[in-house]
């Protein structure tokens, strides 16, 4: 059966003002003037949309990564318009490919120069698993080093996996409680890591 | 004159007799052994040789031959002459239990990392290296991963613990 023709046939009128996506605002009170609602709900809209990835690319992961920051798929559409080259600016490790033992180190201080909070995505299953590599010299997944949020499977995922592991993290972001990080049971996964 | 695999046959036995043998030309390159302590001594004749002029070394690693006794690790040189456009290989053999073999570095300066690599997979201690750790694996690992003893797969995973996995 052939495809139907659905694109380009007719252009849509250029129209500056609906095209524009705006998140909704969280639940809460609203009256002539004012708008109330809690402030963990505020914090959390604005850490969803405005998460900062830091690229960690090894392998072909990063390639489909490549794919998904492009025009066709549109990763700034999330907020994430742009990479932070430096651990010190991003909120969002995104680790892509195979990790050798010897760049465990590499990757653990990565994590370390970040500042909270922080999340990571493990994308793809080298970095997930090990993968394929069930060898003396690839780790066996990255969470043996660092905590990690969100799995992303695939060998690679394509860019609709990535963005759909982002949009995940971005529902964790969300409901994460401002107090999270100072939490005792927060410590103890930092500890039992290793880290601080 | 053309430098024929004969004549560096030839070469060779008139300088060291019976010490070098199993002379094998597999897909036209000439292959041969010698015993590990005379490695030096051929590869400085090979070097130094105004007919042979071995000056390069291509390559350098090692073979683990478990059913060999007392000669199971081979350590192979791959030897180019660049003038003539002559690639040779050069096998020694030692016992896995004495690992030791006189390192080339002092003759061939890129055998520093290649004798450093050998080392890292293999185990083979080379005498009087500069520098003989670790190069490419992780410096913490305690075996030498390309010894047929050692599976290929990471023995420190517990979740895979099918037949199909080796473990």
């Amino acid at each position: 059966m052939a495809r139907p023709v659905r694109f380009n046939i007719t252009p849509k009128e250029r129209d500056h003002q609906s095209h524009i996506g705006v998140a909704d605002a969280p639940e809460g009170f609203t009256g002539e003037g004012f708008f109330t609602t809690k402030l963990s709900e505020v914090v959390g809209l604005a850490r969803k949309n405005s998460l900062w990835p830091l690229p960690f690319a090894t392998s072909c992961c990063g390639i489909e990564f490549m794919a998904t920051m492009g025009a066709h798929y549109d990763f700034g559409r999330f907020g994430a318009e742009r990479m932070g080259f430096t651990p010190r600016q991003c909120d969002m490790l995104m680790v892509m490919g195979t990790i050798a033992k010897k760049m465990g180190p590499v990757l653990r201080q990565v994590y370390i120069q970040m500042s909270e909070p922080r999340w990571v995505i493990a994308v793809g299953a080298c970095a997930s698993s090990g993968g394929i590599f069930d060898s003396y010299s690839v780790l066996q997944g990255i969470d043996q080093i660092i905590p990690v949020d969100v799995y992303v499977p695939g060998c690679p995922p394509r860019p609709e996996a990535i963005l759909d592991g982002v949009m995940a993290l971005q529902d964790l972001v969300e409901r994460e409680s401002i107090r999270r990080r100072n939490t005792e049971k927060y410590q103890q996964l930092m500890l039992s890591y290793g880290i601080q | 004159m053309e430098l024929t695999n004969e004549h560096i046959k030839t070469r060779l036995t008139e300088k060291f007799g019976d010490q070098v043998s199993d002379f094998v030309e597999p897909y036209g390159m000439l292959t041969f052994e010698a015993p590990k302590g005379l490695n030096l001594k051929v590869l400085q004749f090979l070097y130094d040789d105004p007919e042979l002029r071995f000056r390069f070394l291509t390559d350098l690693q090692a073979v683990h031959y478990p059913e060999n006794k007392e000669r199971e690790l081979a350590v192979v040189y791959h030897l180019h002459n660049l003038t003539d456009n002559v690639r040779i290989r050069f096998k020694i053999f030692t016992a896995i239990e004495s690992p030791d073999v006189y390192t080339a570095t002092q003759l061939y300066a890129c055998a520093n990392w290649m004798e450093r690599e050998t080392y890292d997979f293999f185990g083979v201690n080379f005498i009087g290296h500069p520098d003989l750790k670790r190069i490419l694996n992780v410096e913490e690992m305690d075996y030498f991963p390309m010894r047929k003893e050692f599976p290929l797969e990471d023995q420190t995973r517990i979740d895979k613990d099918d037949d199909m996995f080796g473990r």
